[in-house]
């Protein structure tokens, strides 16, 4: 009965896969006191900031791998991998994009994202982050004009001590879990921004991670400040080179929304997902956290998570503030062997605060895709609500797909509305568009697409045709 | 154009066509008849590929093709078109982006380029205000919600857009009021050529007074147990297909 279905695998769908051959400087392999103090000497920290890191790693030696997820994988060894890695000469971080190696620059322009101004997509200014450090940022001179501060995490410790020491670990504390204590005490780069009362971000923020090294983990650290009755939108985007060995990909991400702020935080994540035999692919765990501290806050956090071998993480809102509001809309894609245990944690402490999770699952091959999801009200957020929806589609009949919504409520006048379904992508339907011209392939992505449109329409414009088009990519060969 | 010889044809092992033959010249409309649940749906979703289909045996030759040979796409691509009796819902994609999707899959196999956005839209338009059918139907998702009625218009509208040689109506007037009716059906009639031809499947002979059929053939048992011209849908409207 399942004729139009089949689920083998075309091998050409990664289009990113290609390695830039560019001298690196490492440090040693391995994880310990040594190397925290290393890496806080590459980046020429202040005391504080080595510091803190010191106490992420004491505490980290005391601390367990969480394995409550659904999720399979050998044991890391944590001591051999590289946690520092940088195009040779960065210490000296070059002024301007004419110094930057061109190769890297190429790198970029094959991804897609150039870095002259020139050529950029209009309105989108791109920290890019190549292994453990930011190699180019632009259009930091123009936004820095409205007094918006968008640069390397890096460099805001030396330029802006006072709000990364305010605000750094404040969402996500040094305690918090293996993997997020591990990125701090380890992290390297990432972005920082700072958005100040009443501005309006005039163009969307973006930021660009790339793996390149092998055998080297990323470790970066994004923290984002939207001062009172400001706006900022922002994305990152994330691919890395075929190999044959799992890369741990361990980031952080911190958003503060104050007093009538927005931010909105959206992910294309697209690393190496491994081969059709579940050969190689990045681990992504990551803790993205937002606040939002003042009243009337927001926080809308969107991903679309098609790449890594692994995908762990729930992009969560702290409803402090009153009437504040968080959002998560994802789409998760898995395939071959991927693995997938995703979803939000929405915690309510605030009076009339909202929340909605829209969640669109996609399992095709032998991969499996959870949902998981804690919906908390706290004894004094009267009047929360909440809405849920989960969808799960599955394609061909070797994979699966979970939900596991869990909710706490302690207030009574709050209330949770959750729905969710699992259908599977019809023979009726691939029918009727085939009848139509549409091949199998043109019809499946049609019928995905169509799934995810919630989801993708609350991606900013300039990337929403390109993630529409890298869900039907990653889901290439899937049908015959 | 179509010939169908000794075409068995089952269903989840149940045997539903038993030896049809039936051959169709250009231009030429034939009308199907045949009493509920006969299997009449059954011709249509054969020769248009449907993989719930299975073929036993006989040979379909479309336009000196082996049609058995394709897959539904490229029957599709190839000038065949299936007007659906119910057709089916994409949630989540807009009609107006389906619809230009598959004329360009259509251009792109004739090796024409995508068509422009601003001409689609135009085209769009006109073919839309014949059926009657409002511009904003277009931004909403493909069949999902619409009326019955809606979901008709947007399969004759289909077939507008892309084309095709043969074309098979299957069960068109269920679910028409006579407005819709008359409207898809003048549709249908402007679509009429001397190189394009019609398998219309239905069970009343209303749908046959608003577009008249050169030939009318009556199926019952798996098979055509009798052919004729119009008359015969007369015939069988005031007499039955008891025989």
């Amino acid at each position: 009965m399942n004729k139009l279905n089949k689920d083998n695998f075309k091998q050409d769908s990664y289009k990113h896969g290609f390695v830039t051959d560019i001298e690196s400087e490492k440090i040693p392999k391995g994880l310990n006191e040594e190397i925290v103090k290393i890496i806080s000497q590459k980046k020429n920290e202040p005391d504080w900031m080595l510091e803190w890191r010191l106490k992420a790693f004491k505490r980290l030696e005391a601390m367990k791998k969480p394995e409550w997820a659904n999720v399979k994988f050998d044991d890391i060894d944590f001591q051999d991998i590289y946690y520092y890695s940088s195009p040779k000469g960065f210490e000296d971080k070059p002024k301007s994009l004419d110094e930057v190696d061109p190769k890297l620059i190429e790198t970029y322009e094959k991804l897609g994202i150039p870095l002259n101004e020139q050529k950029v997509l209009a309105g989108v200014a791109v920290d890019a982050v190549f292994d453990s450090v930011s190699v180019a940022t632009t259009f930091k001179e123009k936004l820095n004009e409205m007094g918006v501060i968008f640069c390397p995490i890096s460099e805001a410790v030396q330029k802006h001590p006072e709000l990364v020491k305010k605000y750094l670990g404040s969402v996500i504390p040094i305690t918090d879990h293996f993997y997020a204590t591990l990125n701090s005490a380890v992290f390297s780069d990432g972005s920082f921004v700072y958005v100040p009362k009443g501005v309006k971000c005039p163009m969307e923020l973006s930021t660009y991670f790339r793996i390149n090294e092998s055998e080297t983990g990323q470790f970066e650290r994004t923290l984002i400040i939207a001062d009172e009755g400001s706006y900022v939108s922002y994305l990152e985007g994330c691919t890395a080179p075929m190999r044959d060995e799992n890369q741990l990909h361990a980031a952080n991400v911190e958003l503060i929304a104050l007093d009538n702020a927005e931010i909105k935080y959206s992910t294309v994540q697209n690393w190496y997902p491994g081969d059709e035999n579940g050969k190689g692919g990045i681990y992504n765990f990551v803790t993205k956290r937002g606040l939002c501290k003042g009243k009337n806050s927001k926080i809308s956090w969107t991903q679309i998570e098609t790449g890594s071998a692994i995908t762990w993480k729930y992009p969560s809102c702290i409803l402090r503030g009153d009437n504040s509001i968080g959002e998560f809309y994802s789409v998760a894609i898995t395939n071959n062997y991927q693995q997938a245990d995703t979803g939000t944690k929405m915690i309510h402490l605030g009076k009339n605060t909202k929340s909605k999770i829209i969640s669109k699952g996609i399992s095709a091959g032998k991969s499996s895709n959870t949902y998981r999801g804690l919906v908390k009200f706290n004894r004094k957020a009267k009047n929360a609500k909440n809405i849920t929806q989960c969808d799960s589609l599955l394609v061909g009949d070797r994979c699966s797909a979970n939900t596991i919504p869990l909710t706490e409520n302690n207030c009574n006048s709050s209330s949770i509305e959750h729905e969710a379904t699992t259908s599977k992508i019809s023979d009726e339907q691939l029918f009727y568009c085939m009848q139509r011209g549409l091949d199998a392939e043109e019809a499946q992505s049609l019928i995905v697409n169509g799934f995810c449109k919630e989801v993708l329409q609350k991606l900013p414009m300039e990337f929403a045709v390109e993630a529409q088009k890298l869900v039907s990519i990653s889901l290439e060969g899937s049908v015959g | 154009m179509l010939n169908i010889s000794k075409l068995e044809v089952s269903v989840e092992d149940n045997k539903i066509l038993k030896g049809l033959d039936l051959s169709i010249g250009s231009g030429e409309v034939h009308a199907i008849m045949g009493p509920n649940g006969s299997g009449k749906s059954t011709i249509a979703h054969t020769l248009a590929g449907n993989p719930n289909y299975t073929i036993e045996s006989g040979n379909v030759l479309f336009k000196e093709k082996d049609l058995l040979s394709l897959d539904p796409s490229e029957r599709s691509l190839e000038g065949l078109f299936l007007a659906f009796q119910y057709p089916i819902e994409l949630p989540g994609v807009s009609n107006a982006s389906y619809l230009k999707q598959i004329v360009n899959v259509h251009r792109k196999y004739k090796g024409k380029d995508p068509i422009d956005a601003s001409e689609f839209l135009k085209i769009l338009k006109e073919k839309s205000s014949n059926l009657n059918i409002p511009i904003d139907m277009h931004s909403r998702f493909v069949n999902t919600g619409f009326s019955g009625g809606e979901k008709k218009k947007n399969e004759v509208l289909q077939m507008d857009l892309l084309n095709p040689d043969l074309v098979i109506m299957d069960e068109t007037d269920s679910g028409l009021d006579v407005d819709a009716l008359r409207q898809t059906s003048e549709a249908v009639n402007q679509l009429r050529s001397s190189n394009r031809s019609f398998i219309i499947i239905t069970h009343y002979l209303r749908l046959l007074e608003y577009i008249e059929p050169d030939y009318v053939h009556v199926f019952q048992d798996g098979k055509i147990i009798q052919s004729g011209g119009k008359e015969l849908a007369n015939k069988i409207d005031t007499e039955g297909y008891a025989t």
